[in-house]
């Protein structure tokens, strides 16, 4: 079997293609985290008190944590201590004063974002997409404001909204993640520098898909960014986010926290595709991507949908989940998480049934290539009051060779003797005979390996808003460049 | 776009002297052992050749090794492809220039439908010939005429790749592979294994329907049945991986009526006769 073996062993090196670094006056502030530093970049924003009250009372909560020594390790993943002295928790591209249009900023600014991909020009609108840019810290460009705003939509920087809409942001910030939710929650809730801030006032179809993209461009800076989605009665939005990184030698931090309303008869729908730099193919660098997402399904009838497409970071630490409060409010979690060479992914979902006939889908593809080591964590929690709550639960993983692992932890805890479980797991491998038959039919190897893992993904990419699913299944491919001869 | 104007054969082999096959003095190991142990065996452009041999003789071993499966070593002989060397060529490649295994045991691909493959086998195949893609529409024309040559259902076209199949089912989804593929060489690994009467007669017909003066196929089966319904040109005895016989058809007949056990020098063996069925 040698040969065999060597096929699927070889693997090559496959440049991440959104491994540049923007040459961009930026200020840093330097590394280490202190009650000043919270202080400063609250004060950098121009904050108002509550926000400042808030960060220092998460700060203290972060203090004492460490000092009892309560950075979790249960998630099956490997990593050195991290130093948060070391960390920056603040940098911005130099100058960046209020902008009233896009050609206001930088040059060199929309030169990253096109090289990424995404055009932040007016042409986008083609398309129907509108975007919030976040590099480093600050957000630096949302486009289509205006016309979000003719029909009541909020779409901004996480910054304005504390600064415009302090009150819709004292109300449901850390209403649905509190501060002292865990400990990457806490560090976010003192630190967090931006994001983007999503408000759909009542009855309203947001027009046009909204999507966020995150850049980390600095060295040894952490991301903390604070995305906060409230749909109000009736509304509907569909949310995307995106995100990538330089190639870097050292681990960065990115310690994200996202939160997710849903009022009466309200849904929405939250795309992740997920890029951050992986490390190399021996496992030096990457992004370690520890995140905290959760919806409230608060009114009846609403609807909370997590789409997640996961190929990069070195460890990916996250569990969308949904409270399902609502009567006959739907939660849904929906992923691919992928890991190549040494990456490892430990991620899942909570779905929490509160309110009756509450229901909920998860679907969850975990591919392995390489090193790979790739955990699904799932819990399914049906509370007393939930009557008639039922769950589907299907848990898949696809090995691509045979050092690479896969790792199911579900946890159904039912308190409801009407709630209706369903749960179904298969575990396979891509074979040397399934490769070989694709090739004698024409196929290469990589060909071939697409082609399965596409098939295996296929119910999950068609959950994604048109454009991205594309964007998704090539993201795919080049992360799988590589992973067999 | 007329589906005859596919039939066209786009073989090199205008040449009447270069052969569509040639093996050798092959041998073959897997895992340190000896299987092939000097295969010499030519097959004409246009010839229909077929391999018999007891259980365990090595024929699917041949079968794989044309078809470049690198879990077995190629010790010492040649093959050429055409003229040229076909050791040299990687599967997929063998594949695209015309040459096709039907194997033994079809393998299931969960999740890819049927349809998918087929139309990336097909472009691939296409691409090799210098042709373009074809559109849907043509495609989806193509494979219906096909599917109506094997009498299958148009409902396997959309089920993920021999899952669930029965083993008839999947012998024929592989001849159905081969007439839409339209290699120059095909190898048939026992195909007719496992196939009911009428489905014999139908993957039979399928083949000589098929068979054109520039085509040329490698049938390895057990069984006089299927040589009934296709004629061959040679027939050829393997044994402990040797060609130990070659005659025409009526060798069949005689394998058919002695068993295997004569040609090794020996009374025919009651035990591979039972073995081989009727
Ligand atoms: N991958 C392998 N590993 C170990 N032994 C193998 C392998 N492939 C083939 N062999 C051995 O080589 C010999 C020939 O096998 P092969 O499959 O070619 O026989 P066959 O003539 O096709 O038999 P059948 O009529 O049963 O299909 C057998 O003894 C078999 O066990
Ligand atoms: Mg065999």
């Amino acid at each position: 079997m040698t040969s065999d073996r060597q096929t699927i062993d070889s693997i090559t090196s496959q440049e991440y293609k959104y491994g540049f670094v923007t040459d961009i006056e930026q200020e840093t502030i330097p590394p280490g985290l202190s009650e000043a530093v919270v202080r400063l970049i609250s004060s950098k924003k121009e904050e108002p008190d509550f926000m400042l009250q808030w960060r220092l009372k998460a700060y203290r909560r972060f203090v004492q944590l460490q000092a009892d020594n309560k950075e979790p390790h249960w998630a099956k993943a490997e990593y050195e201590p991290i130093d948060y002295q070391a960390i920056s928790y603040y940098s911005a591209p130099k100058d960046t004063p209020e902008l009233s249009s896009l050609d206001e900023v930088d040059p060199k600014l929309l030169e990253t974002y096109t090289k990424l991909g995404i055009s932040l020009l007016e042409q986008k609108r083609l398309t129907g997409v509108a975007v919030d840019a976040v590099f480093d810290s600050v957000s630096v460009a949302t486009t289509f404001k205006d016309a979000l705003a003719e029909v009541g939509v909020i779409f901004c920087p996480f910054s304005e909204a504390v600064q415009k809409h302090p009150e819709l942001v004292e109300k449901y910030l850390g209403s649905v993640v509190p501060y002292t939710d865990n400990f990457f929650a806490t560090l976010n809730s003192a630190v967090f520098s931006d994001g983007s801030f999503v408000y759909i006032p009542k009855g309203v179809r947001c027009p046009m898909e909204l999507s966020t993209y995150f850049r980390m461009n600095a060295a040894k800076t952490g991301q903390f960014e604070r995305t906060l989605i409230i749909a109000d009665q009736g509304s509907y939005v569909s949310y995307l986010e995106g995100c990538t990184a330089p190639m870097r030698d050292e681990n960065q931090l990115h310690a994200a926290v996202v939160e997710l309303i849903a009022l009466d008869d309200a849904e929405i729908k939250y795309s992740t595709v997920q890029n951050w730099y992986p490390g190399d193919k021996n496992g030096v660098g990457g992004i370690y991507n520890f995140v905290t997402k959760r919806g409230a399904c608060r009114g009846v009838n609403s609807k909370i949908s997590w789409t997640q497409v996961e190929t990069g970071s070195a460890i990916t630490w996250k569990y969308p989940s949904c409270i399902l409060q609502g009567d006959n409010s739907i939660g849904e979690f929906y992923s691919v998480a992928l890991t190549n060479n040494y990456q490892q992914a430990d991620t899942g979902t909570k779905m929490i049934h509160l309110g009756k006939n509450t229901r909920s889908t998860i679907i969850s593809k975990g591919i392995s290539a390489g090193h790979g080591q790739n955990t699904y964590r799932g819990q399914v929690k049906i509370m007393p009051g939930a009557t008639g709550a039922r769950n589907y639960s299907q848990c898949d993983s696809l090995l691509v060779g045979d050092q690479c692992g896969a790792h199911t932890f579900p946890d159904i805890d039912v308190r409801n003797s009407s709630a209706r479980m369903e749960h179904e797991a298969t575990t396979t491998r891509i074979g040397e005979d399934q490769i070989f038959y694709c090739r004698q039919r024409g196929l290469s190897t990589e060909e071939a390996v697409s082609m399965i893992v596409n098939g295996f993904c296929r119910d999950i990419f068609r959950k994604l808003p048109m454009e991205f699913a594309v964007e998704a299944q090539k993201l795919l491919e080049l992360s799988l460049e590589g992973s067999v001869g | 776009m007329n589906i005859r104007e596919l039939n066209n054969n786009h073989s090199l082999n205008q040449d009447k002297n270069i052969r569509m096959l040639e093996i050798k003095d092959l041998h073959v190991s897997v895992e340190g052992q000896e299987i092939l142990k000097g295969i010499n065996l030519s097959v004409g452009a246009g010839e229909l050749h077929a391999l018999m041999g007891p259980n365990g003789s090595g024929k699917s071993t041949l079968a794989q090794v044309l078809a470049g499966r690198d879990i077995y070593q190629v010790t010492a002989g040649e093959v050429l492809f055409e003229g040229r060397d076909l050791l040299a060529l990687t599967p997929e490649v063998r594949a695209r220039k015309g040459l096709f295994l039907s194997f033994q045991y079809p393998v299931v691909i969960s999740g890819v439908n049927n349809i998918y493959l087929l139309q990336a086998a097909l472009n691939a195949r296409r691409k090799e010939r210098g042709e373009e893609a074809l559109d849907a529409v043509d495609f989806l024309a193509l494979v219906r005429n096909r599917l109506q040559a094997v009498q299958m259902d148009e409902s396997f076209l959309y089920r993920p790749v021999n899952e669930g199949f029965s083993g008839g089912e999947k012998k024929r989804n592989e001849i159905l592979q081969m007439l839409i593929l339209e290699p120059i060489l095909a190898i048939l690994d026992e195909t007719d294994s496992g196939l009911d009467i009428d489905a014999l007669k139908i993957v039979a017909e399928g083949i000589n329907n098929f068979r054109t003066p520039q085509r040329s196929f490698l049938v390895i089966t057990h069984y006089q049945r299927l040589l009934g319904y296709v004629e061959p040109d040679w027939v050829h005895v393997i044994s402990e991986g040797r060609i130990v016989k070659t005659g025409g058809p009526e060798l069949a007949h005689e394998l058919e009526e002695r068993g295997y056990g004569w040609l090794q020098g020996g009374q025919p063996d009651v035990t591979i006769k039972a073995a081989i069925g009727p």
